[in-house]
């Protein structure tokens, strides 16, 4: 099965899970959950009615075995209930476990008065001063007020390259539980203990602080309302019966209205939140609350920078184009030898587009070694090398080569046109004073990723990209990527002006962001995903924040949104579909005795009336484990239109969900009647 | 079959008409007659001293309660001494106490369950004063709640429309004039319209008979057009008098379809045209989608009562009789099978509560679709507030329907949240628990057992059938329930009561939220509320809400009969 490969059930989470499903017996815990609150009544009543079986009715004094029965079926039906929220907080638990432990055995060097004094990390307070340096642990979430140093950051982000902090800027956020890996930072304490980002995701992800989500509370109104309607319908069936001279047993009536009211969905609620949140910390995407990662389920809008998000943000050379009278191969060899000894993201691209084109030079160890190196500075705008038998590479921007040069062929201009207006950059190339062509440098757009708008926009999804290129260059990256729209020249004012027009037009917005002045703006949106590289006050202003610092991420949270309230649907439905199978176990059931034409309902052919009862009462139990799977994993999400999607889930989980009770009331029947009959009920 | 199509037929066009005229009164748009009419109504307004300033939800709904309630407390007044009063030539005396309660809740809440015999129990005075002009008022309270609502589902802020306004208008641009219309028909048809007193003749037999007749026409058109359907006489629309002919109870079919459908016509112009006037539209995708919807269900009811009419009573059948016509038990020959079955089906699903043959000789099934149809108070539904509950209906669907897609429930861009969704549920909770509870309270104590004159399964259908009828605001009896007592006095006319006032005065809430609400985005991500998918999810959610809320008391009632009969 799919799920354990994501660790759905270790030994380790079932066992506590099990254990704290009893703990969850609680009547005032169960409170919280209405539904299997009225399961959890019906039940004591029917241990009572097993101990004094005449209790409520003369004359049931046979019924202590079949009320025994029932018991332990509605027993078995809250603790599956149990469990599944049990096993969905443990999940979380277990992913949150390692990061507890690197947590708690953090001593601090606090500065009090110009000493340093040792102090356990949990006696940290806010505003406090402490150095750490290399090879400690950063013992709380603070700003670096001083000095530089690089941090293992893997705890959180699981990526092992370290990343360098210092004072100001959009590096001066450090998390507490990472590790300085070399010189020292002193620290200011920004959060008080167990207040820490590490301690919120902790009992976030734990579910332990978990607040009903808006659209949570909204479902349980449903549901509540349900089990009034079915509570109404069971009270008042009984006088009817009772005028009708046919007798029911209390423990019938009561495992009446287990089955009726919606356990199902009742006792998977609260598992399928903290799944979704769990799903999104797979991601390595901290939300700050549900609420948050219910919004991404209805995001109109999607707002994303261009570098990094929609591009990989360095521009890489794509071709090269020959000026008139200089050949191919010239040209690449020229452009390969200057980028020799080009270290920078662009001078590795030239190397590999050279060699992609099949260029073969010889001996390239023993050029480099003989030649001399020219490296790119901001007065001459140009680098390239002087090989062993003076010749000069040189590549730059036009302007700087063109004063080198001692002539401009006539078609370059012509070139450079091309490039520019095609969104690239051009990067001339000469041979001594030689103009021999253009590099055709150019922001690559990420794989796949036209592909995930054109998803997104199956979705109802807009995109729209905000970079700091001039039109021109914008609009060609937009084609290339697919976005449906773009912002060029955008400055961090524009960013929250386009995501109030989206508002206006009644849209949800997200978007990403990582600096200081993204932090409005992050503020602003529905969904704001703040990079964990970045700023403290981004972050502040999220309400969600990705380890990784992989902006594109957000798309896979949208759908882990949909996913959430999908789930919940799909379940409620399935829920309430299952009870016209059940009532034509139990209604001609329980009627039987009175009115033997009932008999023609029976439709399932069950056995005897309890059989038939306590058929459709163990179905309502063990679909709910059976189920535990789909409110962890979440309902399978594909991106297509809302038509389509709810025709799909319908015929699932509705149509499914009217016939599989079916058949599992009849295997149950099966295999429960001439059990029954064994012990002579 | 042929005669119910025809019907049918006719009816679309006329509702079409019907709800763009409804659209127009409602919006204040300008139409044919506006001079006649803005003459007439600034008398009304000037007399009565409204002020036409528009309302909040709050205001609107406090308007019509207290309007409501000063029209009750003068009907009573009149019931309880019409004796003393003019108009009155066949000397009928007061209304008892308790009777004059239900009558008078029965009247204003357009439920028109009658404990009484117009012909025994009202004066011509008490028939005009208190019941006619009941029927005008209730439907057009109805109305204009309705349009109250409608208009806040489209609107941007929650103080918009005046009830006064509203009421007066529905008055003097609808239910006047068709009344009007109807009214002359149905005397060219041989309704009596008269002051005189009864005829008292002698039969053939020589056995003296009074021949019972008064202003009936006059009521005859506005119990239908108002969905009201109280009967001049104790037996209805069966008797000769006041529905002599074939057309004219076609036309009482029609007319008491018109208006309800169309409410929703009218709904549905007024949210395609909140974008943009000029569309062209005869009702709007998202009407098509709900009258559909209605509509299928109302065709499920008229094809199954039908059907099990024609088969006719297996055990009359048993005993050597020709039934090749059907059960024609508690029918008039003059209507027939199928003018019977339309009109059961009609009257119960928009609930007018009208009958022109006796429910309770209905067979089993034949006799569960009315009661099923009042039991849903969607299908259609009367005086406007039918559109209300279907809408519940509708905002619940998409609230689920949302969820299996991914989005946050919204309709019409308006988000559907925690506080509207208990509201919504207190709404589609009210109806059951008046049925099913005060069923349960009447099956338990002897005032209630005392009025149940079958035994067994029928016994309880009547039970049933009777509060579903007082909580729809329906009013047909299936008769045969021996009414007028304390019990059945009190308790029928405490469930019309909460049947009318809570619903609505909980949908006017959830518009007035909605109202002022933020406008969310719709795109092709958002749930489609308008096509055949949807529809479908709605049909789905009604019946099958319904079913499993009243599965139980109907397997008990009908199906039990259905299949003792059938065994």
């Amino acid at each position: 099965m799919g799920a354990k490969k994501n660790g759905l059930l270790t030994k380790e989470i079932v066992a506590t899970s099990f254990v704290s499903a009893f703990k969850k017996f609680n009547p005032i815990y169960m409170l919280k959950n209405p539904v299997m609150f009225v399961v959890e009544i019906g039940f004591f009543l029917v241990v009572l009615l097993s101990i004094f079986p005449s209790l409520f009715h003369a004359g049931e004094e046979d019924l202590r075995l079949y009320n025994g029965i029932v018991a332990v079926v509605l027993f078995l039906t809250i603790l599956f209930a149990n469990f599944a929220e049990s096993i969905a907080q443990g999940r979380g638990r277990a992913q949150v476990a390692t990061l507890k432990k690197t947590k708690s055995s953090t001593s601090a060097r606090v500065i009090i008065d110009d000493h340093e004094v040792m102090k356990q990390a949990s006696e940290l307070r806010h505003g406090d001063i402490v150095i750490v340096r290399a090879g400690e642990t950063i013992p709380n979430d603070g700003e670096v007020i001083d000095g530089i140093a690089t941090v293992d950051e893997s705890a959180i982000t699981g990526e092992s390259a370290p990343v360098v902090k210092e004072r100001g800027g959009d590096f001066s956020s450090v998390t507490g539980g990472t590790i300085v890996t070399s010189d020292e930072l002193t620290i200011k304490i920004t959060s008080l203990p167990g207040e820490s980002f590490l301690d919120k995701m902790i009992s976030l992800i734990e579910g332990a602080n978990r607040k009903k989500t808006p659209n949570e509370i909204a479902l349980s109104t449903l549901l509540v309302s349900l089990t009034i309607i079915f509570l109404l319908v069971v009270m008042t069936l009984y006088p009817m019966l009772q005028y009708l001279n046919i007798d029911i047993s209390v423990a019938t009536l009561i495992a009446l209205t287990v089955c009726l009211i919606p356990t199902t969905i009742g006792g998977l609620l609260s598992a399928i939140g903290i799944a979704g949140m769990d799903r999104v910390t797979q991601f390595n995407v901290i939300a700050m609350n549900g609420k948050a990662v219910e919004a991404c389920g209805d995001v109109d809008t999607l707002i994303l920078d261009k570098t990094g998000t929609i591009t990989h943000g360095n521009r890489m050379a794509t071709a090269f184009l020959p000026v008139t009278g200089v050949s191919q191969e010239e040209l690449t060899k020229a452009a390969y030898l200057s980028s020799l000894t080009d270290d920078t993201p662009e001078g590795k691209s030239i190397i590999t587009l050279a060699k992609e084109q099949k260029l073969a030079v010889q001996d390239v160890e023993q050029i480099i070694q003989s030649s001399e190196h020219i490296p790119f500075t901001a007065q001459t705008r140009m680098s390239g090398l002087d090989t062993a038998d003076g010749v000069r590479y040189r590549k730059g921007a036009y302007d700087t080569i063109k004063k080198e040069s001692k002539a401009v062929p006539g078609d370059l201009e012509k070139l450079i046109h091309v490039v520019s207006n095609e969104g690239g950059t051009p990067l001339v190339v000469m041979k001594n004073e030689v103009i021999l062509g253009v590099i055709y440098l150019k922001d690559v757009v990420k794989s796949g990723l036209k592909e995930r708008f054109k998803q997104l926009r199956e979705m109802g999804i807009k995109t729209i990209m905000c970079t700091g290129d001039n039109p021109l260059t914008a609009a060609s990256i937009a084609k290339e990527a697919g976005v449906d729209g773009f912002i060029a020249e955008s400055k961090p004012e524009d960013k929250i002006q386009v995501i109030r027009d989206e508002q206006n037009l009644g849209k949800v917005v997200a978007m990403t962001g990582d600096g200081t002045n993204d932090a409005p703006a992050l503020a602003q949106a529905d969904v704001g995903m703040a990079m964990n590289s970045g700023t403290n006050s981004a972050k502040e202003a999220a309400n969600m924040i990705d380890l990784d610092s992989d902006p594109t991420k957000i798309i896979e949270v949208v759908e882990i949104g949909k996913q959430l309230l999908m789930t919940r649907g799909a379940l409620t439905t399935f829920s309430i579909a299952n009870d016209i199978a059940k009532y034509f176990a139990i209604i001609p059931a329980i009627l039987l005795v009175g009115i033997p034409e009932m008999n023609r309902l029976n439709i399932m052919h069950l056995e005897s009336s309890t059989s038939a009862i306590l058929s459709a009462l163990v179905f309502n139990a063990i679909i709910i484990p059976l189920l535990i799977p789909v409110a962890m994993k979440g309902v399978q999400y594909k991106a297509m239109s809302s038509s389509k999607l709810l025709i799909k889930n319908s015929i699932i989980y509705g149509v499914g969900g009217a016939i599989v009770p079916f058949i599992g009331i009849k295997m149950i029947d099966m295999i429960i009647a001439p059990l029954l009959k064994m012990i002579g009920i | 079959m042929w005669q119910i199509t025809i019907v049918l037929l006719i009816y679309l066009p006329l509702v079409l008409i019907a709800g763009r005229y409804l659209y127009k009164v409602t919006m204040k748009e300008k139409m044919w007659g506006d001079g006649f009419f803005n003459r007439v109504e600034s008398i009304i307004y000037k007399l009565s001293a409204i002020k036409q300033e528009e309302m909040t939800g709050k205001q609107y709904i406090f308007s019509l309660l207290f309007s409501n309630a000063v029209m009750i407390a003068i009907g009573y007044f009149i019931l309880r001494i019409q004796s003393s009063l003019f108009l009155n030539p066949n000397d009928i005396g007061n209304m008892e106490t308790t009777l004059s309660f239900n009558t008078i809740i029965s009247f204003m809440t357009n439920t028109n369950l009658q404990h009484y015999s117009g012909e025994s129990g009202l004066s011509y005075l008490s028939q005009m004063l208190v019941i006619i002009f009941m029927m005008f008022t209730s439907a057009a309270s109805g109305y204009a709640v309705c349009m109250a609502f409608c208009r806040r589902l489209i609107a941007k802020t929650d103080v918009l429309g005046n009830f006064y306004v509203d009421f007066v208008r529905v008055i003097t641009r609808i239910l006047l004039p068709l009344s009007f219309v109807v009214s002359l028909f149905l005397v060219s048809q041989g309704v009596p319209q008269t002051f005189k007193e009864n005829i008292t003749l002698t039969t053939i037999e020589h056995k003296q008979q009074d021949i019972a007749f008064g202003p009936i026409a006059a009521m005859e058109s506005i119990k239908h057009l108002g969905t009201n359907g109280g009967g001049f006489n104790g037996a209805n629309s069966s008797t000769p008098f006041e529905n002599p002919t074939v057309l004219s109870n076609i036309v009482e079919i029609l007319s008491m379809m018109l208006l309800p459908g169309a409410c929703v016509v009218a709904l549905g112009l007024m949210i395609t045209y909140r974008k943009n006037r000029n569309h062209k539209a005869l009702i709007g995708k998202q009407g098509t989608s709900i009258f559909i919807a209605m509509s299928v269900i109302f065709l499920i009811g008229i094809a199954v009562v039908y059907a099990s009419e024609s088969a006719g009573n297996p055990e009359i059948h048993a005993i050597g009789i020709d039934d090749s016509t059907g059960n024609m038990e508690g029918k008039e020959t003059r209507f027939g099978i199928a003018q019977s079955s339309l009109f059961t089906a009609a009257t119960t699903a928009f609930t007018t509560g009208t009958v022109n043959n006796m429910h309770d000789t209905l067979t089993p099934l034949g006799g569960l679709v009315p009661l099923f149809n009042m039991m849903l108070n969607v299908v259609f539904g009367g005086k406007g507030v039918g559109l209300m509950n279907m809408m519940m209906y509708v905002l619940l669907t998409i609230f689920i329907a949302c969820l299996m897609i991914g989005r946050t429930p919204q309709f019409l861009g308006k988000k559907i949240e925690a506080k509207e969704m208990k509201l919504i549920a207190l709404c589609i909770l009210i109806h059951p628990t008046i049925i099913l509870g005060f069923s349960a309270l009447a099956v338990t104590t002897a005032g209630g057992v005392a009025g149940i004159t079958n035994p067994g399964a029928h016994g309880l259908s009547q039970v049933l059938y009777e509060f579903a009828s007082s909580s729809a605001n329906n009013g047909s009896g299936f008769e045969g329930l021996a009414d007028n007592s304390t019990f059945w006095n009190v308790t029928t006319g405490l469930a019309m009561f909460f049947g009318r006032y809570t619903s609505i005065v909980l949908q006017i809430a959830i518009a007035s939220l909605l109202a002022k609400k933020l406008v969310h985005n719709e795109s092709i991500g958002t749930l489609n509320t308008t096509n055949a998918t949807f529809t479908v999810f709605l049909v789905a959610i009604v019946l099958v809400v319904g079913a499993l809320t009243f599965l139980p008391s109907i397997a008990l009632g009908p199906i039990t009969e259905f299949l003792q009969l059938n065994s």
